[in-house]
């Protein structure tokens, strides 16, 4: 019988809670929300810098290297407070990259970016490609050394965060037959070399990069025995950022809808009265309540061996489905108003296949717990 | 409960007491006395199986593994909420069978030592622990089920007992019980419905009062439709105050339910578990393969998998208050429904993993597990139906945790 996650829940991970859902309420309202999806690089700087400096770049970033010393853990709060008010911004991409160097850079890559990123030096992954393949290892981009011992690197990555804020990129490769990671100075790419791609999440920005032409010194290569390892940690990180921001934006929609339903009248009455639309409002409720569980049990257990990935994978799945339903529901139950741009369901919808198309869906997360599980 | 789960807990004593309550249970659990036992207190049907159950109760309580938590004034053992739960895991380790006064134990006692006057729990407390005196409960009436404020069973104040006269059905226990829980009406109704009810203690074992047995649709009994004919109730049988019965019945639901704390211990029925029905995925073919290779039943199983561990992680929740604080009854008011439709789920889903032998059942010698997986299957509606349907679940979250206009 596998062992499964438990609930737990640390002295950080509520005071981050707190600080964090006063924070994101202030610097994120709806409006505010709406103005940066017309914003060029769709984010307000200003609140990045403060964002710094309450210093959750650095929550899992060892102390050693210029980070809290804590563990992910007590980044899910964060991030799902972000995916509560949407608020913008490269926190995930650069919470991410930092957990690829941590877990595949050498020792000196270690030292010297990491402090970087903890103060606030943008940086992103390039992973995905034109297969959209799930499975991070499915890399065709490939990186040649060239005589004078730098790399060259060639191919196109797709769906790349927050590249046009980036100063830095982390791009998976092919080196002599076996994946890598390589760091790319953004100021170092060609003036076409990213072009912004039209993505669902309109809140989100995200850039195509063609790597056709790149050449990166031999040092921005990280550790590549352990490339197979960071991909797979970064690919759980990932999943449970995003299971952590799909939980803060479910109940968000719940709550958005929850106001039509008591304010609305039709027949006479508070559409909300209607069982039609109490109950499946209920079911997504406690299905909400259920992902937030998940979360942070995936949260508490992710270091552990096994535990951490079947935890981290249902709370995705969870999630997806969670989100995906309360959000649909919410359009529906919004009516004539709900079909419109100006209703905040869409928003919630359109993050929901946005998470969803990244880094695994329900389905495919449950097909990899029924290898872990059955 | 009763103040003592605030006490200081040596973790040295209660190892030693998990240590001993692990030893007992390994020593006295009888599984298989000879004739199929029931699988919750609401299908307790044949004589045999109530005095084993009785008797099964009787001895944990005399051994101190269960009520460890009650009062020792009512006859509880008076420790640390924490002693009760090592007993109750050891019960469950070594798979003891259920304790059958659920309505007594989970009910009955936690709201006698919430809103019950000092003499109410001298009185009753004792009896509902050692499974002397079983209990059952008379809300749901032929007429009123989920509108359960409209019931109709009268109670007039006669000298110095109340004369009852009405009838309640689907009563849990009502044959072998000694005493009910009762709601009943000594006011017509005034402007609300919910006016002029009283919760009572009523003797079973009294003139007046008859109790005809109902064939459930498993075949199995358990319960009765319950008759009083002028039967007389003592006047000080009544917890709160006459007319005041409604707000005590809420409680004595929200006890049911679980979504309130303060239960004698153990447990009062057992379910499938989505480990045992991978078990069963493992063992069955399909088309000459194992079933579990079927990537359909794959992917469903999974999603039982995560449905069971959302129900674990859910009922830890209450434990992590930072994470419930905007919505503080949420999850405790979700737990009867989801743990409900998911034994209801999870049990046709196994029939459905039995292929052909899913047509036998409990008696024939080819059934599955005895027939276990289809019995289980009826009896999960009992909780989808019992102690509110699933839909009045729903409406009750709607309305009082989400704040919903009533439908
Ligand atoms: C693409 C599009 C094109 C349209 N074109 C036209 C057009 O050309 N001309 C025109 O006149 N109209 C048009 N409509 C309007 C459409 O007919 C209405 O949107 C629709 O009838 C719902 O009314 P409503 O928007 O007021 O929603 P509401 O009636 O307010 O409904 C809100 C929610 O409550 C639910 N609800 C309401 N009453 C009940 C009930 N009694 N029981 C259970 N649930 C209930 C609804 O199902 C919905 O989910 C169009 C709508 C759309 C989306
Ligand atoms: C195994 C078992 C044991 C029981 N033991 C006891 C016991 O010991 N003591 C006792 O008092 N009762 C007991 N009950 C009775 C139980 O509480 C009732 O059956 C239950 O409350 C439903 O009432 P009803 O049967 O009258 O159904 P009804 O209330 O008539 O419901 C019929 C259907 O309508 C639906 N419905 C009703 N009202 C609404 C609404 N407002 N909105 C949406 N849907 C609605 C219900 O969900 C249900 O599907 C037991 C029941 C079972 C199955």
């Amino acid at each position: 019988m596998q062992e499964l996650g438990r609930l737990g829940f640390s002295e950080d991970q509520g005071s981050l809670l707190e600080v964090a859902t006063s924070f994101c309420a202030k610097r994120s309202p709806m409006a505010r929300v709406r103005q940066l999806i017309e914003d060029g690089i769709g984010h307000d700087p200003d609140v990045w810098r403060e964002i710094v400096e309450l210093g959750w770049l650095g929550i899992a970033i060892p102390e050693a290297y210029g980070g809290a010393g804590l563990q992910l853990a007590e980044v899910v709060p964060v991030m799902e407070q972000m995916g509560r008010y949407m608020l913008a911004g490269p926190f995930y991409s650069t919470t991410l990259a930092a957990q690829a160097i941590l877990a595949g850079g050498t020792e000196d890559q270690k030292r010297t970016l990491l402090p970087r990123l903890a103060e606030g030096s943008i940086t992103t992954l390039a992973l995905c490609e034109a297969n959209g393949d799930w499975d991070l290892a499915n890399i065709t981009c490939t990186a040649t050394a060239t005589g004078s011992g730098a790399l060259r690197l060639s191919g196109e990555k797709r769906l790349v965060s927050d590249a046009a804020s980036a100063s830095t990129i982390i791009a998976s490769v092919m080196l002599e037959g076996r994946p890598a990671l390589v760091l790319i100075d953004r100021a170092a790419l060609g003036p076409d070399a990213l072009r912004r791609e039209v993505i669902i999440d309109e809140t989100k920005r995200a850039c195509s990069l063609s790597l056709d032409g790149v050449e990166v010194p031999a040092a921005n290569l990280l550790d590549q025995d352990r490339a197979g390892a960071a991909l797979h940690h970064i690919h759980l990180t990932a999943n449970l950022l995003a299971a952590a921001e799909m939980c803060g934006g479910t109940q968000s929609v719940i709550d958005y809808t929850l106001d039509y339903l008591k304010t609305r009248v039709q027949f006479g009455q508070l559409i909300g009265a209607y069982q039609a639309l109490k109950h499946p409002i209920v079911d997504a409720y406690v299905s909400y309540e259920q992902t937030r569980s998940h979360v942070y049990s995936a949260a508490h257990c992710f270091g552990e061996q096994g535990v951490g990935e079947i935890a981290t994978r249902m709370a995705k799945a969870q999630a997806d489905t969670t989100l995906s339903f309360a959000a649909d529901r919410a359009i529906q139950f919004h009516g004539g108003f709900g079909f419109t741009y100006d209703c905040d369901a869409q928003l919630y919808r359109r993050r929901a296949i946005w998470h969803a198309s990244q880094y695994g869906d329900a389905a495919w997360h449950k097909a990899k717990l029924a290898d872990l599980l059955l | 409960m009763g103040g003592s789960t605030l006490t200081d807990v040596d973790p040295k004593d209660l190892q030693a007491f998990a240590e001993a309550a692990d030893a007992w249970f390994r020593e006295n659990v009888n599984r298989d006395p000879g004739f199929m036992l029931p699988l919750t207190f609401m299908e307790v049907g044949t004589d045999q199986q109530f005095h084993f159950l009785r008797d099964w109760q009787n001895k944990v309580y005399e051994a101190g593994y269960l009520g460890a938590a009650w009062p020792k004034e009512y006859g509880g053992g008076g420790l640390p909420q924490a002693f009760q739960a090592e007993a109750t895991r050891a019960m469950r380790r070594h798979g003891g069978p259920i304790f059958l006064n659920a309505i007594g134990l989970n009910w009955t006692g936690p709201l006698l030592l919430d809103m019950g006057s000092p003499a109410q729990r001298a009185k009753y407390l004792k009896g509902i622990l050692s499974a002397e005196d079983i209990w059952c409960q008379g809300f749901s009436e032929p007429e009123n089920g989920s509108d359960l404020g409209n019931a109709q069973t009268r109670a007039v104040r006669d000298d110095d007992s109340y004369v009852v006269t009405g009838s309640k059905i689907w009563t849990t226990l009502g044959k072998y019980a000694r005493y009910m829980i009762l709601l009943a009406r000594t006011q017509p109704p005034g402007d609300r419905k919910y006016d002029g009810l009283t919760f009572f203690l009523a003797p079973m074992k009294i003139d007046g009062v008859e109790t005809r047995p109902i064939k459930k649709l498993t075949g199995e009994h358990g319960f009765t439709q319950t008759f009083f004919r002028e039967a007389r109730i003592p006047a000080d049988e009544i917890v709160g105050v006459e007319g005041g019965g409604w707000k005590v019945a809420m409680r004595t639901l929200e006890y049911e339910r679980g979504a309130r704390g303060g239960q004698a211990g153990g447990y009062v029925a057992v379910g499938s578990n989505a480990w045992d029905v991978l078990e069963m995925a493992r063992k069955m073919t399909r088309g000459g393969k194992p079933a579990l290779e079927d990537p359909a039943l794959r992917a469903r199983m999974v999603d039982f998998m995560i449905d069971i561990q959302s129900n674990a992680l859910c009922s830890q929740r209450s434990g992590f208050s930072p994470l419930n604080t905007d919505r503080p009854t949420g999850v405790a008011l979700s737990g009867k429904l989801m743990h409900s439709e998911f034994s209801r789920r999870i049990n046709e889903f196994a029939i459905s993993l039995n292929g052909a032998h899913g047509a036998y059942y409990v008696g024939d010698p080819n059934a599955v597990d005895g027939g276990w997986w289809t019995r289980s299957y009826l009896n999960a509606f009992s909780g989808t139906i019992g102690g509110g349907t699933s839909q009045i679940q729903r409406n009750i979250i709607g309305e009082h945790v989400l704040g919903l206009p009533k439908s």
